[in-house]
């Protein structure tokens, strides 16, 4: 009898992937408990994990974690590719797009604040992108539009300076290294 | 140390609360009216501006309803509707509003640049 052991290379780059995934993951959870007035309308508090993941490791790792995050997040509340899961997807998508055209602007003008606020218009505007054309696409919802629009300015302007102010602690000095600062 | 905002996240919020400034104004101005389209019987008796201020008196067949206009506005001042409801509405601002006073058969309608329906049956 032969015995097969197949076995996964796991690289440095997966762990870390897998610890800030679960980072992401914790805070999504986290925040899912926090009542909210509107559905939608969420501090967004996983995309301070992915804004450092993307400053710190690139956004090929910030894609990962973010799309770790939509799967996970949506296993883990019951809402896998359940409407929620679309929304979250999409948002995600959108927001990541963003943030691959933003991450190029010059970083002596633009720091974590533009990227988080920017981001968080990716994130709201490719939700409400789905949900017009595919489950309520009639003007109900420009009602709302600038709730979302204000709950992202505030919300993404709030992550940023968090995120501004974890990578300026000493802890994390733009190491690869260094271990994840939680908030 | 970093600066926590630079230039650039400045210019960014900015832009972002024009954005929301434009997404409220947009979404929630609504359509102020200039126009007040006053009907009796289903047949429109007055279409005049919502510009300066002056009264209308409309009869119907329970009495006289009386139209107050003022800049930006109008309401029903006075009706002799038994339960009122024409006149509890208020002052009416927006294009498409309007006050009905059924039992009197008197309705008044603010118009604006852009009518919200094409036409109301009632």
């Amino acid at each position: 009898m032969t015995r097969s052991v197949i076995e996964l290379p796991v690289s440095a780059d997966d762990r870390r992937i897998a610890r800030l995934a679960a980072l992401a993951i914790g805070l999504t959870l986290a925040e899912a408990a926090l009542p909210s007035p509107v559905p939608g309308v969420k501090p967004g508090l996983a995309n301070i994990v992915i804004l450092l993941v993307l400053l710190q490791y690139g956004w090929r790792a910030a894609a990962w974690v973010s799309g770790l995050r939509v799967l996970a997040g949506g296993l883990l509340l019951g809402s896998l590719f359940a409407p929620g899961f679309w929304l979250s997807s999409a948002g995600a998508l959108v927001s990541l797009s963003v943030l691959a055209l933003a991450r190029h602007l010059p970083s002596r003008h633009f720091g974590p604040v533009s990227l988080s606020v920017l981001a968080a218009f990716g994130h709201i505007g490719g939700q409400l992108a789905l949900v017009g054309v595919w489950l309520l696409p009639s003007a109900a919802l420009i009602k709302l539009l600038p709730v979302f629009a204000a709950a992202a300015l505030v919300f993404g302007a709030v992550n940023g300076l968090i995120v501004t102010r974890m990578l300026a602690a000493p802890a994390s000095s733009g190491r690869q290294s260094a271990p994840c600062i939680l908030p | 140390m970093m600066e926590s905002l630079r230039a650039g996240d400045v210019g960014v919020l900015l832009a972002g609360g024009g954005l929301v400034v434009t997404l409220t104004v947009w979404a929630w101005g609504g359509d102020r009216g200039d126009t007040v389209v006053i009907r009796a019987a289903g047949k429109v008796v007055e279409t005049t501006s919502l510009a300066r201020t002056r009264t209308v008196a409309v009869n119907g067949p329970l009495g006289t309803t009386q139209i107050e206009i003022e800049p930006g506005r109008a309401r029903i001042a006075r009706d002799p509707s038994p339960r009122q409801l024409c006149v509890k509405q208020g002052w009416l601002t927006q294009s498409g509003q309007a006050a009905l006073c059924l039992p009197n058969q008197v309705s008044l309608e603010i118009r604006g640049r852009t009518t919200a329906y094409d036409t109301l049956g009632y």
